[in-house]
Protein backbone atom coordinates (compact mmCIF):
# COMPACT_ATOMS: atom_id res chain seq x y z
CA UNK A 1 0.00 0.00 0.00
CA UNK A 2 1.00 3.61 -0.92
CA UNK A 3 0.29 6.64 0.89
CA UNK A 4 -1.31 7.55 -2.22
CA UNK A 5 -3.93 5.34 -2.34
CA UNK A 6 -4.61 1.63 -1.98
CA UNK A 7 -4.34 -0.55 -5.96
CA UNK A 8 -7.72 -1.63 -6.91
CA UNK A 9 -8.17 -5.05 -5.99
CA UNK A 10 -8.58 -6.80 -9.46
CA UNK A 11 -11.43 -9.16 -9.89
CA UNK A 12 -13.29 -7.25 -6.85
CA UNK A 13 -17.44 -6.58 -8.26
CA UNK A 14 -18.03 -2.79 -9.07
CA UNK A 15 -19.36 -1.04 -5.75
CA UNK A 16 -22.59 -1.23 -6.57
CA UNK A 17 -23.22 -4.67 -7.53
CA UNK A 18 -20.95 -5.56 -4.48
CA UNK A 19 -23.78 -3.12 -2.29
CA UNK A 20 -26.83 -4.50 -4.04
CA UNK A 21 -25.47 -8.32 -3.26
CA UNK A 22 -26.28 -7.17 0.62
CA UNK A 23 -29.66 -8.04 2.08
CA UNK A 24 -28.97 -4.30 4.03
CA UNK A 25 -27.77 -2.54 0.62
CA UNK A 26 -31.70 -4.38 -1.03
CA UNK A 27 -33.30 -2.39 1.62
CA UNK A 28 -31.70 1.04 1.21
CA UNK A 29 -32.29 0.49 -2.49
CA UNK A 30 -36.36 -0.46 -1.53
CA UNK A 31 -36.22 2.51 0.44
CA UNK A 32 -34.67 4.89 -2.04
CA UNK A 33 -36.59 3.77 -4.74
CA UNK A 34 -39.56 3.96 -2.42
CA UNK A 35 -39.14 7.71 -1.63
CA UNK A 36 -38.98 8.33 -5.48
CA UNK A 37 -42.11 6.12 -6.11
CA UNK A 38 -43.66 7.79 -2.71
CA UNK A 39 -42.92 11.34 -4.38
CA UNK A 40 -44.57 10.37 -7.75
CA UNK A 41 -47.53 8.94 -6.19
CA UNK A 42 -48.11 12.51 -4.33
CA UNK A 43 -47.45 14.51 -7.02
CA UNK A 44 -50.11 12.46 -9.62
CA UNK A 45 -53.01 12.62 -7.16
CA UNK A 46 -52.24 16.07 -6.46
CA UNK A 47 -52.02 17.24 -10.35
CA UNK A 48 -55.26 14.99 -11.14
CA UNK A 49 -57.22 17.00 -8.14
CA UNK A 50 -57.25 19.82 -11.61
CA UNK A 51 -60.26 17.50 -12.39
CA UNK A 52 -62.74 19.43 -10.15
CA UNK A 53 -61.69 22.70 -11.46
CA UNK A 54 -63.62 22.89 -14.48
CA UNK A 55 -63.09 24.65 -17.75
CA UNK A 56 -61.60 27.64 -18.28
CA UNK A 57 -63.45 30.21 -20.90
CA UNK A 58 -62.26 28.88 -23.98
CA UNK A 59 -63.51 25.49 -23.27
CA UNK A 60 -60.38 23.95 -22.14
CA UNK A 61 -60.26 21.54 -19.20
CA UNK A 62 -58.02 22.35 -16.34
CA UNK A 63 -56.93 18.74 -16.32
CA UNK A 64 -56.30 18.44 -19.83
CA UNK A 65 -54.58 21.86 -19.86
CA UNK A 66 -51.96 20.04 -17.35
CA UNK A 67 -51.95 17.26 -19.15
CA UNK A 68 -50.18 19.29 -22.14
CA UNK A 69 -47.84 21.24 -19.34
CA UNK A 70 -46.47 18.05 -18.57
CA UNK A 71 -45.73 17.41 -22.14
CA UNK A 72 -44.12 20.37 -22.93
CA UNK A 73 -42.10 19.76 -19.19
CA UNK A 74 -38.66 21.00 -19.87
CA UNK A 75 -39.24 23.04 -23.40
CA UNK A 76 -37.53 24.74 -24.90
CA UNK A 77 -34.29 22.94 -23.15
CA UNK A 78 -35.33 20.05 -24.10
CA UNK A 79 -37.48 18.72 -27.09
CA UNK A 80 -41.15 18.00 -26.12
CA UNK A 81 -41.81 14.86 -24.36
CA UNK A 82 -38.39 14.46 -23.27
CA UNK A 83 -38.34 15.22 -20.21
CA UNK A 84 -41.56 12.97 -19.86
CA UNK A 85 -39.56 10.06 -21.10
CA UNK A 86 -36.63 10.97 -18.77
CA UNK A 87 -39.25 10.90 -16.17
CA UNK A 88 -40.96 7.66 -17.03
CA UNK A 89 -37.95 6.30 -17.48
CA UNK A 90 -36.66 6.81 -14.16
CA UNK A 91 -39.70 5.55 -12.64
CA UNK A 92 -39.33 1.92 -14.47
CA UNK A 93 -36.40 1.93 -12.97
CA UNK A 94 -37.24 2.37 -9.65
CA UNK A 95 -40.44 0.01 -9.84
CA UNK A 96 -38.05 -2.14 -11.58
CA UNK A 97 -35.25 -2.41 -8.66
CA UNK A 98 -38.55 -2.28 -5.98
CA UNK A 99 -40.06 -5.30 -7.28
CA UNK A 100 -36.81 -7.49 -7.85
CA UNK A 101 -35.14 -6.03 -4.23
CA UNK A 102 -38.41 -7.20 -3.06
CA UNK A 103 -38.50 -10.66 -4.71
CA UNK A 104 -34.79 -11.32 -3.93
CA UNK A 105 -35.39 -10.50 -0.19
CA UNK A 106 -38.22 -12.83 -0.20
CA UNK A 107 -36.54 -15.35 -1.22
CA UNK A 108 -33.92 -14.81 1.32
CA UNK A 109 -36.87 -14.95 4.05
CA UNK A 110 -38.56 -17.67 2.97
CA UNK A 111 -35.05 -19.73 2.85
CA UNK A 112 -34.77 -18.29 6.66
CA UNK A 113 -37.68 -19.63 8.07
CA UNK A 114 -38.43 -22.86 6.32
CA UNK A 115 -40.92 -24.75 9.25
CA UNK A 116 -43.33 -22.72 10.08
CA UNK A 117 -44.34 -22.90 13.95
CA UNK A 118 -47.74 -25.06 14.63
CA UNK A 119 -49.03 -23.26 17.37
CA UNK A 120 -51.23 -20.00 16.35
CA UNK A 121 -48.60 -17.64 16.34
CA UNK A 122 -50.09 -14.39 17.76
CA UNK A 123 -48.00 -11.31 16.32
CA UNK A 124 -47.93 -8.08 18.89
CA UNK A 125 -46.92 -5.15 16.86
CA UNK A 126 -46.69 -6.50 12.99
CA UNK A 127 -49.94 -4.86 11.44
CA UNK A 128 -52.14 -6.34 8.45
CA UNK A 129 -50.15 -3.69 6.32
CA UNK A 130 -46.63 -5.40 7.21
CA UNK A 131 -47.31 -8.82 6.79
CA UNK A 132 -49.30 -8.23 3.59
CA UNK A 133 -46.50 -6.46 1.69
CA UNK A 134 -46.08 -8.76 -0.87
CA UNK A 135 -49.56 -9.01 -1.61
CA UNK A 136 -49.83 -5.63 -1.88
CA UNK A 137 -47.00 -4.86 -4.14
CA UNK A 138 -47.80 -7.81 -6.68
CA UNK A 139 -51.81 -6.97 -7.08
CA UNK A 140 -50.73 -2.77 -7.22
CA UNK A 141 -48.53 -3.90 -10.10
CA UNK A 142 -50.85 -5.54 -11.84
CA UNK A 143 -53.23 -2.76 -11.45
CA UNK A 144 -50.42 -0.07 -12.79
CA UNK A 145 -49.86 -2.33 -15.98
CA UNK A 146 -54.18 -1.96 -16.34
CA UNK A 147 -53.84 1.93 -15.30
CA UNK A 148 -51.24 2.48 -17.98
CA UNK A 149 -53.06 0.81 -20.92
CA UNK A 150 -56.53 2.30 -19.56
CA UNK A 151 -55.23 6.02 -19.10
CA UNK A 152 -51.89 6.43 -20.80
CA UNK A 153 -51.73 4.11 -23.50
CA UNK A 154 -55.36 3.75 -24.05
CA UNK A 155 -55.70 0.51 -25.46
CA UNK A 156 -58.06 -0.93 -22.40
CA UNK A 157 -60.07 2.38 -22.34
CA UNK A 158 -63.46 1.76 -24.68
CA UNK A 159 -62.81 5.04 -25.75
CA UNK A 160 -59.26 6.99 -25.62
CA UNK A 161 -58.74 10.42 -27.26
CA UNK A 162 -55.16 11.13 -26.47
CA UNK A 163 -54.65 14.22 -24.69
CA UNK A 164 -57.99 14.26 -23.55
CA UNK A 165 -57.33 13.58 -19.63
CA UNK A 166 -61.33 14.31 -18.62
CA UNK A 167 -62.91 12.23 -21.40
CA UNK A 168 -60.75 9.35 -20.43
CA UNK A 169 -61.27 9.19 -17.16
CA UNK A 170 -65.22 9.59 -17.20
CA UNK A 171 -64.98 6.78 -20.04
CA UNK A 172 -62.92 4.44 -17.56
CA UNK A 173 -64.57 5.63 -14.39
CA UNK A 174 -68.40 4.70 -16.19
CA UNK A 175 -67.76 1.04 -16.20
CA UNK A 176 -68.66 -0.29 -12.75
CA UNK A 177 -65.93 -2.71 -12.96
CA UNK A 178 -62.77 -0.71 -13.41
CA UNK A 179 -63.93 1.39 -10.91
CA UNK A 180 -64.34 -0.64 -8.55
CA UNK A 181 -60.62 -1.96 -9.12
CA UNK A 182 -59.65 1.46 -8.99
CA UNK A 183 -60.70 1.87 -5.57
CA UNK A 184 -59.71 -0.89 -4.14
CA UNK A 185 -55.81 -0.85 -6.17
CA UNK A 186 -55.95 2.39 -4.14
CA UNK A 187 -56.76 1.21 -1.06
CA UNK A 188 -54.25 -1.42 -1.73
CA UNK A 189 -52.00 1.31 -1.99
CA UNK A 190 -52.64 3.07 0.98
CA UNK A 191 -51.77 0.12 2.97
CA UNK A 192 -48.78 -0.97 1.28
CA UNK A 193 -47.43 2.93 2.20
CA UNK A 194 -48.64 3.03 5.20
CA UNK A 195 -46.06 0.38 6.34
CA UNK A 196 -43.17 1.42 3.69
CA UNK A 197 -43.65 5.14 4.25
CA UNK A 198 -42.86 3.94 8.04
CA UNK A 199 -40.32 1.36 7.41
CA UNK A 200 -38.12 3.39 4.95
CA UNK A 201 -36.88 5.58 7.97
CA UNK A 202 -35.54 1.94 9.11
CA UNK A 203 -34.05 1.15 6.40
CA UNK A 204 -32.50 4.34 5.71
CA UNK A 205 -31.35 4.77 9.47
CA UNK A 206 -33.21 7.92 10.10
CA UNK A 207 -33.96 7.25 13.70
CA UNK A 208 -34.33 10.36 16.21
CA UNK A 209 -35.95 10.09 19.15
CA UNK A 210 -36.73 13.70 18.19
CA UNK A 211 -38.67 12.73 15.48
CA UNK A 212 -39.46 8.92 15.90
CA UNK A 213 -42.89 9.42 17.60
CA UNK A 214 -43.70 11.29 13.65
CA UNK A 215 -42.61 8.29 11.71
CA UNK A 216 -45.99 6.34 11.34
CA UNK A 217 -47.66 9.42 11.43
CA UNK A 218 -46.36 10.52 8.74
CA UNK A 219 -47.00 7.47 6.73
CA UNK A 220 -50.48 7.26 8.19
CA UNK A 221 -51.89 10.37 6.78
CA UNK A 222 -49.54 9.92 3.45
CA UNK A 223 -51.60 6.75 3.23
CA UNK A 224 -54.45 8.40 3.76
CA UNK A 225 -54.38 11.56 1.66
CA UNK A 226 -53.55 9.17 -0.90
CA UNK A 227 -56.16 6.79 -0.40
CA UNK A 228 -58.94 10.01 0.10
CA UNK A 229 -57.70 11.99 -3.40
CA UNK A 230 -57.85 9.04 -5.48
CA UNK A 231 -60.60 7.23 -4.62
CA UNK A 232 -62.56 10.84 -4.80
CA UNK A 233 -62.04 10.62 -8.34
CA UNK A 234 -64.48 7.77 -9.57
CA UNK A 235 -66.75 8.50 -6.67
CA UNK A 236 -66.80 12.26 -7.66
CA UNK A 237 -67.54 10.62 -11.43
CA UNK A 238 -70.36 8.47 -10.29
CA UNK A 239 -71.49 10.92 -8.36
CA UNK A 240 -71.74 13.32 -11.01
CA UNK A 241 -70.30 16.12 -9.49
CA UNK A 242 -67.40 15.98 -12.33
CA UNK A 243 -68.89 18.69 -14.73
CA UNK B 1 -53.18 -26.64 39.23
CA UNK B 2 -52.50 -28.70 36.64
CA UNK B 3 -52.28 -28.23 32.94
CA UNK B 4 -51.42 -29.54 30.15
CA UNK B 5 -47.96 -29.75 27.71
CA UNK B 6 -47.83 -29.83 24.42
CA UNK B 7 -44.11 -30.47 23.22
CA UNK B 8 -41.89 -30.78 20.24
CA UNK B 9 -40.12 -34.02 20.55
CA UNK B 10 -36.96 -33.85 17.49
CA UNK B 11 -34.90 -36.70 17.83
CA UNK B 12 -31.53 -34.91 16.09
CA UNK B 13 -31.22 -32.28 13.52
CA UNK B 14 -32.31 -34.08 10.31
CA UNK B 15 -35.29 -36.29 12.14
CA UNK B 16 -39.09 -35.58 11.44
CA UNK B 17 -40.21 -33.68 14.64
CA UNK B 18 -43.67 -34.41 16.60
CA UNK B 19 -45.68 -33.19 19.27
CA UNK B 20 -46.51 -35.07 22.08
CA UNK B 21 -48.55 -34.79 25.34
CA UNK B 22 -47.78 -34.54 28.57
CA UNK B 23 -49.99 -33.79 31.59
CA UNK B 24 -48.66 -31.77 34.70
CA UNK B 25 -50.19 -32.34 37.92
CA UNK B 26 -50.26 -30.56 41.07
CA UNK B 27 -48.19 -28.03 39.91
CA UNK B 28 -47.52 -24.59 42.10
CA UNK B 29 -48.19 -21.60 40.85
CA UNK B 30 -45.00 -20.20 42.52
CA UNK B 31 -42.82 -22.48 40.30
CA UNK B 32 -41.21 -21.41 37.41
CA UNK B 33 -42.00 -22.73 34.22
CA UNK B 34 -38.35 -24.60 34.33
CA UNK B 35 -39.07 -26.03 37.32
CA UNK B 36 -42.58 -27.29 36.11
CA UNK B 37 -40.66 -28.73 33.15
CA UNK B 38 -38.54 -30.15 35.50
CA UNK B 39 -41.06 -32.24 37.21
CA UNK B 40 -43.20 -32.97 34.19
CA UNK B 41 -39.46 -34.55 33.28
CA UNK B 42 -39.02 -36.48 35.98
CA UNK B 43 -42.27 -37.80 35.81
CA UNK B 44 -41.46 -39.51 32.23
CA UNK B 45 -37.96 -40.95 34.06
CA UNK B 46 -40.08 -42.79 36.44
CA UNK B 47 -42.24 -44.41 33.66
CA UNK B 48 -39.20 -45.25 31.64
CA UNK B 49 -39.91 -42.14 29.13
CA UNK B 50 -36.72 -40.08 27.36
CA UNK B 51 -37.66 -36.54 29.36
CA UNK B 52 -37.33 -33.98 26.50
CA UNK B 53 -34.98 -31.71 26.27
CA UNK B 54 -34.60 -28.19 27.24
CA UNK B 55 -31.93 -25.58 27.67
CA UNK B 56 -31.33 -23.54 30.74
CA UNK B 57 -28.21 -22.26 32.86
CA UNK B 58 -28.46 -19.26 34.80
CA UNK B 59 -32.11 -19.28 35.93
CA UNK B 60 -32.37 -15.74 36.19
CA UNK B 61 -32.30 -13.92 33.05
CA UNK B 62 -28.95 -13.15 31.81
CA UNK B 63 -27.58 -16.71 29.97
CA UNK B 64 -30.07 -16.68 27.09
CA UNK B 65 -30.01 -20.64 27.38
CA UNK B 66 -33.79 -21.12 27.58
CA UNK B 67 -35.26 -19.86 25.55
CA UNK B 68 -38.01 -21.76 23.54
CA UNK B 69 -41.80 -20.19 21.47
CA UNK B 70 -44.62 -20.45 24.53
CA UNK B 71 -48.11 -20.51 22.71
CA UNK B 72 -46.86 -18.79 19.65
CA UNK B 73 -44.53 -16.53 21.89
CA UNK B 74 -40.80 -16.12 22.51
CA UNK B 75 -40.33 -17.30 26.52
CA UNK B 76 -43.98 -17.01 26.30
CA UNK B 77 -46.17 -13.61 26.06
CA UNK B 78 -44.76 -11.72 29.66
CA UNK B 79 -42.81 -8.97 28.24
CA UNK B 80 -38.75 -8.36 28.54
CA UNK B 81 -38.38 -11.69 30.42
CA UNK B 82 -36.97 -15.18 29.60
CA UNK B 83 -38.41 -18.26 29.99
CA UNK B 84 -36.86 -19.14 33.13
CA UNK B 85 -38.65 -15.79 34.58
CA UNK B 86 -41.98 -16.73 33.63
CA UNK B 87 -43.80 -18.11 36.67
CA UNK B 88 -46.34 -20.72 36.85
CA UNK B 89 -49.21 -18.15 38.17
CA UNK B 90 -49.42 -16.58 34.61
CA UNK B 91 -51.40 -19.97 33.60
CA UNK B 92 -54.63 -20.90 34.90
CA UNK B 93 -55.71 -24.37 35.62
CA UNK B 94 -56.26 -26.62 33.00
CA UNK B 95 -54.53 -24.40 30.06
CA UNK B 96 -52.66 -26.35 27.66
CA UNK B 97 -49.44 -24.91 26.61
CA UNK B 98 -47.55 -25.54 23.45
CA UNK B 99 -43.52 -25.60 23.79
CA UNK B 100 -41.46 -25.71 20.53
CA UNK B 101 -37.92 -24.95 19.98
CA UNK B 102 -36.99 -21.68 17.94
CA UNK B 103 -37.45 -22.00 14.19
CA UNK B 104 -35.21 -20.69 11.83
CA UNK B 105 -32.29 -22.20 8.93
CA UNK B 106 -29.73 -20.28 11.37
CA UNK B 107 -30.33 -22.47 14.63
CA UNK B 108 -30.78 -25.94 13.62
CA UNK B 109 -32.32 -28.16 16.30
CA UNK B 110 -30.56 -30.33 18.36
CA UNK B 111 -33.40 -31.80 20.38
CA UNK B 112 -36.24 -31.57 21.50
CA UNK B 113 -36.32 -27.76 22.47
CA UNK B 114 -32.74 -27.30 22.03
CA UNK B 115 -31.63 -25.47 18.99
CA UNK B 116 -27.94 -25.18 17.64
CA UNK B 117 -27.34 -20.95 18.34
CA UNK B 118 -23.55 -21.16 17.58
CA UNK B 119 -24.47 -18.67 14.64
CA UNK B 120 -24.55 -16.32 17.10
CA UNK B 121 -20.60 -16.99 17.88
CA UNK B 122 -19.65 -16.52 14.42
CA UNK B 123 -21.70 -12.93 14.26
CA UNK B 124 -19.57 -12.23 17.13
CA UNK B 125 -16.20 -13.80 15.46
CA UNK B 126 -16.72 -11.56 13.03
CA UNK B 127 -16.22 -8.22 15.00
CA UNK B 128 -18.38 -8.33 18.03
CA UNK B 129 -15.07 -7.33 20.16
CA UNK B 130 -12.10 -4.20 20.42
CA UNK B 131 -8.35 -5.01 19.33
CA UNK B 132 -5.78 -4.02 21.95
CA UNK B 133 -3.29 -4.52 22.34
CA UNK B 134 -2.63 -7.19 25.02
CA UNK B 135 -1.30 -5.94 28.10
CA UNK B 136 -2.12 -5.35 31.44
CA UNK B 137 -5.61 -3.70 31.78
CA UNK B 138 -6.16 0.26 31.09
CA UNK B 139 -7.10 2.13 34.27
CA UNK B 140 -11.03 1.92 34.75
CA UNK B 141 -12.12 5.89 33.70
CA UNK B 142 -8.78 6.65 31.52
CA UNK B 143 -11.24 6.69 28.70
CA UNK B 144 -13.88 9.33 30.24
CA UNK B 145 -17.66 8.37 28.42
CA UNK B 146 -20.37 10.83 28.89
CA UNK B 147 -23.16 9.03 31.41
CA UNK B 148 -25.78 9.34 28.60
CA UNK B 149 -23.95 7.62 25.97
CA UNK B 150 -22.80 5.22 28.46
CA UNK B 151 -26.45 4.10 29.46
CA UNK B 152 -27.36 4.18 25.90
CA UNK B 153 -24.09 1.41 25.30
CA UNK B 154 -25.38 -0.63 28.52
CA UNK B 155 -28.80 -0.68 27.20
CA UNK B 156 -27.27 -2.43 24.11
CA UNK B 157 -25.18 -4.48 25.79
CA UNK B 158 -28.13 -5.88 28.26
CA UNK B 159 -28.63 -8.46 24.82
CA UNK B 160 -28.23 -11.99 26.29
CA UNK B 161 -28.07 -13.65 22.80
CA UNK B 162 -30.97 -16.07 23.27
CA UNK B 163 -32.34 -15.64 19.66
CA UNK B 164 -35.67 -14.78 20.92
CA UNK B 165 -35.46 -11.46 18.48
CA UNK B 166 -35.09 -14.53 15.10
CA UNK B 167 -37.60 -16.31 16.64
CA UNK B 168 -40.36 -13.80 16.31
CA UNK B 169 -39.37 -12.21 13.20
CA UNK B 170 -41.56 -13.57 10.52
CA UNK B 171 -37.98 -13.89 8.19
CA UNK B 172 -35.77 -14.85 10.66
CA UNK B 173 -33.91 -12.05 10.54
CA UNK B 174 -31.28 -11.27 13.51
CA UNK B 175 -31.18 -7.68 13.08
CA UNK B 176 -31.49 -6.71 16.71
CA UNK B 177 -29.02 -9.12 18.40
CA UNK B 178 -26.41 -7.78 15.20
CA UNK B 179 -27.72 -3.88 16.03
CA UNK B 180 -27.06 -4.47 19.80
CA UNK B 181 -23.66 -6.13 19.49
CA UNK B 182 -22.48 -3.48 17.24
CA UNK B 183 -23.87 -0.90 18.78
CA UNK B 184 -22.73 -1.50 22.96
CA UNK B 185 -18.96 -1.23 21.14
CA UNK B 186 -19.79 1.52 18.48
CA UNK B 187 -21.65 3.89 20.87
CA UNK B 188 -18.35 4.25 22.88
CA UNK B 189 -15.12 5.62 22.42
CA UNK B 190 -12.91 2.57 22.21
CA UNK B 191 -15.24 0.95 19.11
CA UNK B 192 -14.23 4.12 17.22
CA UNK B 193 -11.25 2.84 15.22
CA UNK B 194 -13.09 -0.52 13.77
CA UNK B 195 -16.34 1.09 13.54
CA UNK B 196 -17.20 0.68 10.09
CA UNK B 197 -15.02 -2.08 9.66
CA UNK B 198 -16.94 -3.68 12.24
CA UNK B 199 -20.76 -3.45 10.71
CA UNK B 200 -19.73 -4.26 7.87
CA UNK B 201 -17.88 -8.00 8.72
CA UNK B 202 -20.95 -8.81 11.30
CA UNK B 203 -24.00 -7.84 8.91
CA UNK B 204 -22.16 -9.98 6.09
CA UNK B 205 -21.67 -13.18 8.84
CA UNK B 206 -25.26 -11.82 9.73
CA UNK B 207 -26.62 -12.50 6.52
CA UNK B 208 -25.00 -15.80 5.71
CA UNK B 209 -27.18 -17.19 8.34
CA UNK B 210 -30.66 -15.19 8.83
CA UNK B 211 -33.60 -13.71 6.61
CA UNK B 212 -33.96 -9.69 6.26
CA UNK B 213 -35.44 -7.10 8.35
CA UNK B 214 -38.83 -5.80 6.81
CA UNK B 215 -39.77 -3.89 10.01
CA UNK B 216 -42.01 -5.53 11.79
CA UNK B 217 -40.79 -5.02 14.54
CA UNK B 218 -41.69 -8.23 16.85
CA UNK B 219 -38.39 -8.80 17.73
CA UNK B 220 -38.42 -5.62 20.00
CA UNK B 221 -41.90 -6.89 21.25
CA UNK B 222 -40.12 -10.56 22.09
CA UNK B 223 -36.60 -9.56 23.62
CA UNK B 224 -36.66 -10.06 26.98
CA UNK B 225 -34.06 -7.50 27.28
CA UNK B 226 -36.19 -4.95 25.59
CA UNK B 227 -33.39 -3.83 23.08
CA UNK B 228 -34.74 -0.99 20.91
CA UNK B 229 -35.06 -1.05 17.07
CA UNK B 230 -33.54 1.69 17.00
CA UNK B 231 -30.28 0.02 17.37
CA UNK B 232 -30.99 -1.30 13.71
CA UNK B 233 -31.50 1.92 12.85
CA UNK B 234 -28.25 2.59 13.90
CA UNK B 235 -26.88 -0.39 11.87
CA UNK B 236 -28.65 0.21 8.96
CA UNK B 237 -26.76 3.84 8.53
CA UNK B 238 -23.38 3.10 9.49
CA UNK B 239 -23.39 -0.01 6.97
CA UNK B 240 -24.30 2.24 4.11
CA UNK B 241 -22.20 4.67 5.30
CA UNK B 242 -19.53 2.05 5.42
CA UNK B 243 -20.16 1.70 2.03
CA UNK B 244 -20.43 5.17 0.78
CA UNK B 245 -17.93 7.32 2.70
CA UNK B 246 -14.57 7.66 2.47
CA UNK B 247 -13.54 5.23 5.62
CA UNK B 248 -9.75 6.35 5.02
CA UNK B 249 -10.66 10.05 5.82
CA UNK B 250 -13.33 9.04 8.34
CA UNK B 251 -10.65 7.87 10.45
CA UNK B 252 -11.71 3.84 9.97
CA UNK B 253 -9.72 1.01 8.89
CA UNK B 254 -10.99 0.42 5.64
S1 LIG C 1 -31.68 -8.77 21.08
FE1 LIG C 1 -33.05 -9.48 22.73
S2 LIG C 1 -34.16 -11.21 21.79
FE2 LIG C 1 -32.35 -10.84 20.50
S3 LIG C 1 -30.76 -12.20 21.29
FE3 LIG C 1 -30.50 -10.23 22.34
S4 LIG C 1 -31.69 -10.44 24.25
FE4 LIG C 1 -32.38 -12.10 22.88
S1 LIG D 1 -31.72 -19.77 31.95
FE1 LIG D 1 -30.36 -18.07 31.70
S2 LIG D 1 -31.66 -16.61 30.77
FE2 LIG D 1 -33.06 -18.19 31.25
Amino acid sequence: MTATGTPTKKGQRPFLVEFYSSAVGKKWVMAVTGIIILGYVFVHMFGNLKIYLGADDLGVYAIDHYGEWLRELGEPLLPKTAFLWIFRAVMTVSIVLHIHAAYALTIINRKARPQKYQAPREYLVANYASRTMRWSGVIILAFVLFHLADLTIGSANPDFITGEIRHNMLASFTQPAVAIFYIVANILVGVHIFHGAWSLFQSMGWNNPRFNPWRKWFAAVFAGVVIIGNVSFPLSIWAGWVG
Amino acid sequence: MDVTLKVWRQDGPEAPGRFETYEATDISDHMSFLEMCDIVNEKLVERGIEPFSIDSDCREGICGMCGIMINGHPHGDQLGTATCQLHMRKFSDGDEIVLEPWKATGFPVIRDLVVDRSSFDRIIEAGGYITVPTGSAPDANMVPVPKAVADVAFDAAACIGCGACVAACPNSAAQLFTSAKLAQLNMVPQGQPERYDRVVAMVDTMEEFFGSCTNHGECEAACPKSITIDFIAMMNKDYIKAKFKNRRLLGQKA
